[in-house]
């Protein structure tokens, strides 16, 4: 059973490289049981799309 | 002059000046040498300006530009005490005793909570000025590899054979930089008092 610790390295290193089978199977019962590493993983996601529309946009001038 | 603008479509000239002065009495101060510090100010810009274009925010790219003085400046205090140029990764270290306790479970209150609806969060010149704080407060060399990753969007390979970092140093460093960013914008815009 993994740890919150090593649960939220691997959502963050499945952000870098793809996650073996195992890896992935582990992630998903600690995930289906801890409600904080679900979000980690979910805001991870929010955070690299936020960072991707913010590039889109371009210069800051002519935002809202 | 035309072509020179066309270089940063995205900075000002006079932004890129400024940022220059800031940078060089940064680098006065820790080199003590007027000729060395105007050589690493010079280079650095030079090399962060090539990837300006991945930082549509004065704020973030000023970011970039000094962690990458620090990394020069560095290497330059390094030559001059003739010591090894790698040294072991100093923001490696488990340090999050705030964040997780003995047995790695999330400590009481740092638990992430639902952060809510993200969409049109981009466009909020808010958000991206406590996003930038939060940036800046996070140890040089995790938002370094932060803003190679998310921003320039280099591979793990790529960031790993430009810093001279093993693999498993820099998905250390990135999960510190994610974990504490996450925070700090949970703290600051997600959870904040009203």
């Amino acid at each position: 059973m993994l740890s919150c610790e090593q649960a939220t390295r691997l959502l963050s290193e499945g952000q870098d490289r793809t996650l073996t089978f195992p890896e992935k199977m582990n992630l998903k019962v600690h995930t289906a049981m801890c409600s904080g590493c679900r979000e980690f993983g979910r805001q991870l996601g929010s955070l690299r799309t936020l960072i991707q529309e913010e590039k889109d946009a371009g210069p800051a001038p002519g935002k809202k | 002059m035309a072509a020179e603008n066309q270089l940063h479509v995205t900075f000002r000239d006079e932004d890129i000046e400024s940022l220059r002065k800031q940078m060089l009495s940064f680098a006065r101060l820790q080199l003590d040498d007027e000729h060395l510090a105007e050589d690493a100010v010079q280079e650095a810009l030079a090399g962060a300006l090539k990837n300006a274009s991945s930082f549509s925010r004065q704020s973030t790219l000023k970011t970039w530009v000094f962690s990458i003085l620090r990394r020069k400046i560095a290497d330059v205090l390094r030559g001059q005490y003739r010591e090894p140029v790698r040294e072991a990764c100093k923001e490696c270290s488990t340090d999050d005793d705030e964040l997780f306790d003995g047995r790695g479970h999330w400590q009481a209150g740092a638990t992430p909570r639902r952060w809510g609806d993200t969409h049109e969060l981009a466009d909020s010149t808010q958000f991206w000025q406590v996003f930038d704080t939060c940036l800046e407060a996070l140890p040089a060399e995790q938002a370094r590899v932060f803003m190679m990753r998310e921003f320039i969007e280099l591979d793990s390979a790529e960031i790993c054979a430009s810093l001279e970092l093993s693999t498993s140093n820099l998905h250390v460093l990135l999960h510190r930089a994610r974990l504490k960013l996450r925070a700090c914008l949970s703290d600051h815009w997600f959870e904040r008092e009203a």
